[in-house]
This record gives structure tokens, sequence and C-alpha cells, in this order.
């Protein structure tokens, strides 16, 4: 759609106000990474914050050990529709890639999706848009299990932002916890709109 | 022009149910504890603020270069760029887009830019379905109110009231009033509303210049739920979010959550670059509505920091007591009171004096800006335009006077003292002294304290 006169007079017009007032300002501050907090055992601080945030960890020594512990939930055992996007650890019942209308992803009971790399400081994963063949498979499964390298983390969010300078998808997203809400007074509840719980597992071989 | 705001008589129903004012003040002191807890955990926590702060200064100064390198890459993306100067003109851009894609439901998730706006009310004058997808604002939504807390729309509303509403609109159980049952109900109910939504309207919390994408940070996961089903996203923002470079996000999402509600991060903080595939669309649509006129004030210019973390309310005195409708603005609070009187001086010039200037504002604000500075600057702008009653400006000059002559202080004083022994309760206590309401005029003191130091100053 191209924009209308009306738009282009309206973005001079803000422009020209903004231009006749000159300010002057020290530069651009960086921080300075040598002043922020590092962990010496980040995993343990992830497994920490994430327990904080209302997620579970699991650490295996290897993706074939993710079926297992998945089969200990009485939600999973249940579950009949399953989206896998990390196949090596656990096959899916429904092809995502197939689909071509996001709405017809309402009914997924679970999504097995690939976490980039772990923050600590914030127990959150960073996953990549592009590992998504539908971006609302995270958001619209009841359930969400996040399978994510053991050596893949950092320690805060200065370094994340430097881990993924480059990134060019469509869509990123830092997942901390399942979703929530505390607008009815104050009370957390766990499921909002999004996933009901979150797992994650850590997984050494990966 | 706007009715003028008395933000004493605008408190006074809130203030006079102790149940509601205490029950309020401590809610939102239980989160002020929460960040505190999160800033202290981190020991560079001011060496943050310092950041941000040097950051947004920055930004502002520069905000046409940002503006225009913004829109170049977003636009490079594949957006499309909108530029609103008021608020109306963002509605009618707004509605626009709705008509060119012939869209009758929308699925919006918070943004206080559109609430700024009013764009609720003109879409559904203009016979669009909106529904506020954040828990907190379909609450306030369906009760026909308006959100009194930036981050926490509904925090004013007990949950016995949340399930009376739920009753009425969603079919739950009459009474009933557990949280995680109401949340559960407003879950399935929302999610129909997701299904069925043509189009997804959110607000940014950050826009980076570099890239031209946007972040959006929320704890539920409406928004992304909002705009990763239709094909149509819109992103409303104020010409304050952006931020230059991809990196600097290290910076403010560090600092957002934590200084929002205590959490280290919010559930989902995600990043939009351009729209979703070849067969959709993103509108961002720049609103001014003012804020390049408030960039032109040295004095207030920092107000266009806020990142909106509604931190300043979370910890001010009197917003606790008073509850955000007594602002009647979209943004209530220390900022919202600082914000207000640049749209309107003469309806909003009781709001800088709904402050104690006890400073606790500028204390937790995450960019640092330094409110209760700006608070008294307003005072001072608002006396220098007679703005004021007559009362406060005549008992201001009255006071000036007595400073001036010593003498003349030192007699005020001593019939003052005396008039405090002998005056009779009704004297004092009456219609015509409001300030006795609720207060007991102190013991008077023996002496001075002048008089006290003369006897004293020898040894
Ligand atoms: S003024 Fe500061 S503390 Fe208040 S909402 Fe804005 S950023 Fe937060």
């Amino acid at each position: 759609m191209k924009p209308t006169l009306a738009d282009t007079d309206a973005r001079q017009g803000i422009l020209d106000r903004i231009n006749t007032k000159h300010v002057d300002v020290p530069p651009l501050p960086d921080v300075d990474v040598d002043r922020v907090i590092q962990f010496d055992e980040p995993i343990d601080k992830f497994v920490e914050m994430l327990a904080m945030v209302g997620g579970q960890a699991h650490q295996v020594d290897s993706q074939g050990d993710v079926r297992a512990v998945l089969e200990e939930i009485e939600v999973f055992r249940t579950a009949t529709r399953i989206v896998s996007l990390a196949p090596e650890s656990i096959a899916g019942t429904i092809d995502a890639t197939q689909i071509e209308d996001p709405h017809d992803l309402s009914t997924v009971d679970w999504t097995i999706a690939r976490g980039e790399f772990m923050v600590a400081e914030n127990g959150s994963i960073w996953i990549d848009g592009d590992t998504l063949p539908h971006r609302v498979l995270l958001f619209i499964a009841q359930y969400l299990a996040i399978v994510v390298p053991r050596s893949q983390i950092v320690s805060n969010m200065h370094q994340a932002y430097e881990r993924i300078e480059n990134f060019s998808a469509r869509f990123g997203v830092f997942v901390s916890g399942p979703s929530k809400t505390a607008d009815i007074e104050q009370s957390l509840v766990l499921g909002a709109h999004g996933c009901r719980k979150l797992q994650v597992f850590i997984v050494g071989d990966l | 022009m706007l009715p003028i705001v008395q933000h004493p008589a605008a408190a006074k129903e809130f203030v006079n149910d102790p149940n509601r004012s205490r029950w309020h003040d401590q809610a939102l002191w239980f989160v002020r504890s929460k960040r505190d807890k999160q800033a202290a955990s981190l020991p560079e926590w001011e060496y943050l603020r310092e950041t941000a702060s040097g950051i947004k200064t920055h930004t502002i100064a520069n905000l046409s270069h940002y503006l225009q390198q913004f829109e170049r890459n977003a636009t490079a993306r594949g957006a499309v760029v909108h530029w609103a100067r008021d608020a109306e003109h963002h509605n009618e851009i707004v509605l626009r887009i709705l008509r060119d894609h012939k869209t009758k439901r929308i699925v919006k998730s918070k943004s206080m830019l559109t609430e700024e706006c009013g764009l609720n009310h003109y879409l559904e004058d203009n016979g669009i379905d909106v529904v506020d997808t954040d828990l907190g604002e379909r609450i306030v939504q369906l009760r026909g109110e308006t959100p009194s807390h930036i981050v926490l729309p509904a925090i004013h509303i007990k949950k016995e009231e949340v399930g009376d509403t739920f009753h009425k609109h969603l079919g739950t159980d009459e009474g009933a009033s557990d949280p995680k049952y109401l949340a559960e109900a407003a879950r399935g109910h929302l999610r129909d509303k997701f299904l069925a939504g043509e189009i997804g309207i959110t607000g940014v919390n950050f826009a980076i210049a570099e890239t031209g994408g946007l972040v959006v940070c929320t704890n539920e996961g409406n928004a992304d739920l909002g705009t990763s089903l239709p094909r149509v996203h819109i992103a409303c923002m104020g010409i304050e979010k952006l931020l230059p470079r991809q990196r600097d996000l290290g910076v403010f999402t560090r600092l957002l959550a934590r200084s929002a509600t205590g959490q280290p991060i919010t559930s989902y903080t995600s990043h939009f670059n351009g729209p979703r595939d070849e067969n959709s669309e993103l509108h961002i649509v720049l609103v001014d509505n003012g804020r390049s006129r408030l960039r032109e004030s040295e004095t207030f210019r920092a107000a266009m920091h806020c990142i909106r973390c509604g931190a300043c309310m979370n910890t001010c005195p009197v917003y606790r007591r008073s509850g955000g409708h007594s602002y009647r603005a979209t943004v209530p609070g220390p900022i919202g009171s600082v914000l207000s009187p640049t749209r309107d001086q003469n309806s909003y010039k009781s709001l800088p004096y709904a402050c104690s200037l006890c400073g606790s504002c500028s204390d937790v604000c995450p960019v640092k800006i330094p409110l209760h500075h700006q608070l008294l600057a307003w005072r001072g702008e608002l006396v220098g335009k007679k703005l004021l009653p007559v009362s406060k400006r005549l008992s201001m000059r009255c006071a000036s006077y007595l400073f001036r002559f010593p003498a003349l202080f030192r007699l005020v004083g001593r019939v003052g003292r005396f008039a405090l022994r002998v005056l009779p309760r009704w004297a004092t206590h009456n219609r015509l002294n409001v300030w006795t309401i609720a207060r007991e005029l102190p013991e008077p003191p023996k002496e001075s304290f002048h008089q006290w130091h003369r006897r004293h100053r020898n040894h």
C-alpha cells in the first residue's frame, strides 16, 4: 500500500519540528561487559532462575533421554497432537510443515521446539524464528518443551545480544517460563494465553 | 477544552474507602518490594540505569536521524511505515488499514499509546469490534472502565468484582472469585477471539533504528498469539520508543521487567523484523501527538525517556492511596503528572501538587528521569502563569512576606502558639478548614526554637 499525501505531510511536519531544535549531548554509551555480572556456574544459575519464573529444567546426557522424561508427565502421555521440531529427541504426531493456515494448529497439545542458547541471569532461551514452520506453534500449544544444547549458554543479556548481533530472521523470541498473568489481585496464575507449562531439556550431546 | 481535573476531589471516593485505599496501597507496595529484590540482585544496577539514561538522551537528541534510519530499515524489511501527527490522525490511519482489508474483528494487545489516542472508542464508533486481549485490559474493557495503571491495568479491581464481571459476560459461576478459575475462563474466552481475529494490533516496547525491527514484551503471550494468526499486524508506537542499536536492548530488557513487576525478564521478549512472510503485512504507525513539542523543553525533555515500566507509580505514596483514576489521564502517577500538563496546563494543573516531593519516583526510575524535580518545576511554571487557585496563591504570598521580616515572624509565632492553646475546637475544626478534616492540630511548644537557642547557645 502506498502512503497517501497526508502521511507524507505529517512525516515532514514531525521531522521539521524535531530538526528546528538542536540538542547537544554526549555520544552513545556502550556497556563495558567487565562491569556486569557473570556466573561461574551459569547452568546452575539458569536452572535456579527457570524455576523462579515457573519453568522446569531437565538435564539429560543425550537427546535420546528426552522421551523418557516426557513420558513421566501425565499431560504428555495423554497428548495426541504433538508437533516436534526436534525429531532427534522425540517424534511428533503432526507435521506442521504440511499445514498452510496457522489456525489449523489451534488444537495442538504439545510443541517441542529447539532453543539456540540459554541466558543464565533470567532463565530465558532464545528461539530463532527460522526454526519454526509457524511461529504460532510456540504460543498456541497447551504445553511447550524446548530442547537446548548444554554448551550453549551466556550469563547475561549483553552477551545474548552479542550472539544474535546479525540475526536476520523475521522473528525471534526470548522465552522465560510459561505464559503467566497476575492481573487478578496480583495472584500469579501460570498459563495465560500461551503455554500452561514449560519444560526445558538441557542436552549434553547436542 | 478539557475539563479541569482537581486531583483531591477526584481521589476523594477512593481515599474515603479505607478498605480499598489500604488494600491498593499494599498491593502496589508488594510489587515495589519485588522490584527492590531484583534491583539488588544486580551489582551493576546503577550502572545500567546510567547507561540507559545516556542511550535515551542521545536518541532523543538525534531523533530525526534515528526515525529516518528506522523507517528506511523497516521498509527494507517489508514493513509499511506511517506517520501520525496526533491522536486523531493515528486513529484515522488505523481505521483506513482496517477498511482496506475489509476487517471488522480486531485483537489488540496492551498499548498505552492506543489508550492515549482513544483508539478503541474511535473504532467502535466506526463499527469495528475491538477485543483487548491482555487479561487486565479485558477486565476493564468488559466493565466499561479504563486502565488505572500502565502495567497493571486492573490493579484497582478486587477479585470478587472480576468474578461478577465474568459471571455477567463470560458465564462463570456466580460468586466465584478464585483467580485461577477466572483466568482459565478468560483463557478459553479469549482463545476464541484470537482464532476469529482478522487483524492484530500491538504496542511496541522498543524499535531498533539500526535493524528496523520491533520488540514487544509480554507475560501472557497475547501479543504473539494476536500477531501470529492473522495476516496483518499493526504496531502503534510513540516516536520516543526508538533505540539506536540492537545491542542497546541488552540494557533495556534487563531493566524493564525488573522495574515493572520484579521479574528478571518478561515471559516473552519478541523481536519482529518485518512482516511474518511474503503474504503478510506489517504496518508501523509512528505517532507524535505532542512529543516533538515536549522535546523542545529543556526542563521536561527527559520525560521522553520513559519506558512505561510503572515503577514510579508503584512507589508513589500518593498514587498508592488515591488510585490511578484520580489522575483522569491515560498515564497516572508521577510520570503522568509530568506529562499531562504538557498536553494541557490548565486542565491538569492540580497534578504536580498530587506529590509529596519525597523523590522516591526518581530513585526507582530505570532511565533516571528526575521526576520530582520536574514536578517541582511544573509548580514554578504554574504559579508564574497564575493557574493556581487564589487560596493557594494568597497564602504563598503571605508566607513569603512573613519570612522576609524577622520581627513580624517572631510575633506571629507567639500569637500562633497562644492561639493553639486557647482556641476552642469549633474554631479550628470546622467546614472552613479542610486541613483539619482528618487531622489534629499539634501541641503548641512552650517556646520557639529562637528562644530555646538563646537560652542554650552559651552551654
Ligand atoms: S517515569 Fe521512569 S519509573 Fe515511571 S514509568 Fe517511566 S520509566 Fe518507569
